[in-house]
């Protein structure tokens, strides 16, 4: 048993500054980004590791379940506290610490904003930035992005998050302080830092973190394909990989949001196409040359009707503003959108991207594809109007099937969003129950007393509690 | 692939070792009893070099891998003349991390019996995965101590169209210039006062900034793959300190801080950590499974 909840939040009080308990303030905290509705208790905003071990802690002695949270842009529910559980909202804690622009690495605290991150850098003068760039980065944050394991379009060359966080100071649930992984290539024992990365909240609280800086490109080219058939589009991505390049972003959408998209950035998208590829290549001028040149080559091979080529840094910022404003144009056609978010192997788009067609058909509804085509990852956005009787059931009934439809094809759940509550009953599509018995494991080897963002990712049976509650949205 | 022959010889009780093809330095006691020692699985599954996938047995020689992914302009970023498993569980990476980035990234999903000898698997199938925890990462480095790698799913990446060493020489000052100017190279080895140099990519643009940056070329890697016994991890900024205070020849990977000696390096951590402890018992109670292995290394 807890004791009452005044004693709570006196100790609470005692070592943090910033304690929010307003009711309307507190419900701002009730999701994130996802549908999925959850019930904040009270919100903090610690400005130091002193405020958040004091937080940690006041909550293990009260065996209170805490919620970290970045800027909240998470779609799978990660940051949804359920039955009023704490809310650390870290987006206070946001300095960058250091940068050492020769061995291009910095110390961040988890609150800088993704964007935020790069920006500096060029304000300081170097020629550097932070390679994950999920469309969300201009208002998500590094700590999130640990979190989540965030992707984005330029991650296809570059890799995701992990790739990119080299060590981590963490508070456990018992607010011990520990420092996960380090400046060096090889820390002694397990990989203690690529195990967090990732983990959703649910191994501890990440209070700096040691990201790895990537160059900036010296040439740049964006070019824009366009196809009648999302087929050839499809094939054109497989085949360019299979050339051996690795372009820098390999970007879909199809018709649909093709057309949402132009109507809202007025980039010259072809309004007549079935698919255009927003492909992107990187790096020093003879090789941009060869591979631009290589991928027209292979986008005429499968019938691509037009090639633009990007001529300048204006034009660039359009075509990536159509592609990363995508959601924002949805609204044009309906007020509501259930972002997905799976990943198959890319020899199966073409297929999976026809089933989907069908599944959202089936369901009366309409999709937009718009996704990261190189790494296979797809992005099917439900577009709705939530106030149709029966719409959501019909949503969510169709997302099931294309989570269903992308594992069976070989691909798992989700390839950026993380599973969070949303995909949480849905693991055992990809995962025995020794596999996740082996994840519930190093969730209690983090955090024994199961009280940082419990239910999460694991599906009830690997989870001890006796707190099941389902919120409304989530796809159970 | 014999996956379920494999977890019936790691079995249920014992201590058992596994092996590969002994290449790695691995530092073993011999105050504790073996059972058995096991090999993984070896062969190559699936290809698919469209995904930049290839799936195997842990017991793979590199060779085989390298083999089948050079057919088609491809390969995997392991370094070493053993297996697939060994390249895996040990985790060091080759002296090109400049540019082809640490072995653990290399590892997308992995089959490995447990100490039940149990099959679990972890991670997923293709390049871009974020569906549940990532237990793949504790497995690279873990030299076999959670758990028996049998069969992997690996991410290939393409051969540059070309690849020279160069070399020039080089103080500090002169490495850091090079560092910051250079376009991603492949890899930046200093000895105190050579610098050699691994660019890889387009020849243009290759000879272009040799011939900008003044950079003579050089036949191969400074020094062959054993001739140091040991390899220091250190924080790339430590690099110049250690380099100039070393008394015999090293080579130090700049940007990376692994320096390659002849000597072993101080003040290392030797005991597991609370976590760690805790992964060992959750995954190992018994200790059954290569015991014999000091951990960490």
């Amino acid at each position: 048993m807890t004791r009452p909840a005044d004693d709570f939040i006196v100790d609470l009080t005692r070592g943090v500054s910033h304690v929010h308990r307003n009711p309307i303030e507190v419900s701002l905290f009730d999701h994130d980004a996802s549908t999925i509705e959850g019930r904040a208790g009270v919100v903090v905003y610690p400005t130091s590791l002193d405020e958040v071990v004091h937080v940690v802690t006041t909550c293990n002695r009260h065996g209170r379940p805490f919620v970290a949270r970045g800027a909240g842009t998470g779609l799978a529910g990660g940051a949804t506290p359920l039955d009023g559980a704490l809310v650390i909202c870290l987006t206070k804690m946001n300095r960058v610490l250091s940068v050492d622009p020769v061995n291009r690495l910095a110390w961040v605290e988890p609150g800088v904003l993704n964007l935020d991150l790069s920006r500096h850098m060029a304000a300081m003068g170097h020629d550097l930035h932070f390679a994950p760039d999920p469309s969300s980065q201009q208002s998500c944050t590094v700590g999130g992005n640990v979190a989540n394991n965030s992707g984005g379009p330029h991650c296809l060359a570059d890799g995701v998050t992990s790739a990119h966080v080299l060590a981590l100071e963490v508070v456990l649930s018992d607010g011990q302080v520990v420092v996960l992984g380090g400046e060096e290539p090889e820390p002694d024992g397990l990989d203690l830092r690529g195990a967090f990365v990732g983990s959703e909240g649910m191994f501890g609280i990440a209070t700096k973190v040691c990201v790895r800086l990537t160059q900036n490109p010296p040439t740049v080219r964006t070019m824009l394909l366009d196809f009648t058939s999302v087929r050839d589009g499809a094939d054109t991505v497989s085949s360019i990989i299979a050339a051996g390049m690795v372009p820098a972003a390999l970007e879909m959408m199809d018709a649909l949001c093709i057309e949402a998209v132009e109507q809202y950035v007025h980039a010259g998208l072809p309004l007549d196409a079935a698919a255009v590829l927003l492909v992107e290549v990187t790096g020093l001028a003879h090789d941009v040359d060869a591979q631009a040149e290589r991928v027209a080559e292979i986008g005429r091979e499968h019938r691509a009707r037009t090639i633009r080529v990007a001529r300048d840094e204006a034009e660039r910022a359009l075509l990536w503003k159509g592609r990363k404003t995508a959601f924002g144009a949805v609204a044009r056609i309906k007020p509501n959108y259930y972002l997905h978010d799976t990943v198959v192997p890319r020899r199966r788009l073409p297929e999976v991207l026809d089933e989907i067609y069908r599944i959202v058909d089936r369901h009366d509804l309409l999709v937009l594809n718009v996704f990261h085509a190189g790494d296979g990852n797809l992005h099917p956005l439900l577009v709705f109007d939530k106030r149709e009787p029966g719409v959501m059931e019909r949503v969510h009934a169709a997302g099931e099937e294309i989570v269903r439809a992308s594992v069976a094809a070989g691909g798992v759940l989700s390839g950026e969003h993380g599973i969070g509550l949303e995909k949480r009953d849905y693991m055992s599509l990809m995962f025995s129950e020794l596999d996740l018995e082996a994840q519930a494991a190093v969730r209690r080897s983090f955090d024994p007393s199961g009280l940082a963002n419990p239910f999460k990712v694991l599906p009830s049976p690997a989870s001890c509690g006796d707190v099941q509650h389902v919120p409304e949205g989530a796809w159970i | 692939m014999d996956l379920t022959g494999f977890a019936e010889r790691v079995g249920t009780s014992g201590t058992v070792s596994i092996r590969g093809r002994s290449s790695r330095t691995v530092e073993r006691t011999v105050n504790v009893d073996i059972d058995r020692v096991v090999t993984a699985p070896n062969g190559v599954v699936e290809y698919h070099p469209d995904e930049m996938t290839i799936t195997c047995g842990a017991g793979t020689p590199l060779e085989s891998i390298r083999n089948v992914t050079a057919e088609n302009g491809q390969s995997v970023a392991l370094p070493g003349s053993g297996t697939v498993g060994g390249a895996l569980s040990v985790g060091r990476s080759g002296i090109d991390r400049l540019g082809v980035g640490p072995v653990r990234d290399t590892l997308l999903q992995a089959t490995f019996v447990d100490h039940r000898g149990e099959l679990i698997t972890v991670g997923g199938p293709t390049v871009k995965n974020v569906s549940g925890f990532d237990l793949a990462r504790l497995l690279v480095g873990s030299f076999g101590r959670l758990g028996f790698i049998a069969r992997v799913i690996l991410r290939t990446r393409p051969v540059p169209r070309a690849s020279s060493w160069f070399e020039t020489d080089a103080d500090w000052s002169r490495v850091v210039e090079l560092q910051t100017v250079l376009y991603r190279p492949a890899a930046l080895l200093w000895n105190g006062d050579r610098l050699a140099i691994r660019l890889d990519g387009d020849p243009d643009d290759i000879a272009e900034s040799s011939r900008r940056f003044g950079l003579s070329p050089r036949t191969g890697a400074p020094f062959a793959e054993n001739e140091f016994t040991h390899r220091w991890s250190v924080a790339p900024i430590e690099v110049p300190a250690i380099v100039r205070s070393a008394r015999a020849p090293v080579w130090a990977e700049v940007g990376v801080g692994i320096v390659h000696h002849v000597e072993p390096q101080p003040s290392r951590r030797g005991t597991p950590n609370r976590i760690e402890l805790r992964l060992l018992d959750e995954f190992d109670p018994d200790r059954r499974l290569n015991p014999d292995v000091v951990f960490p290394q």
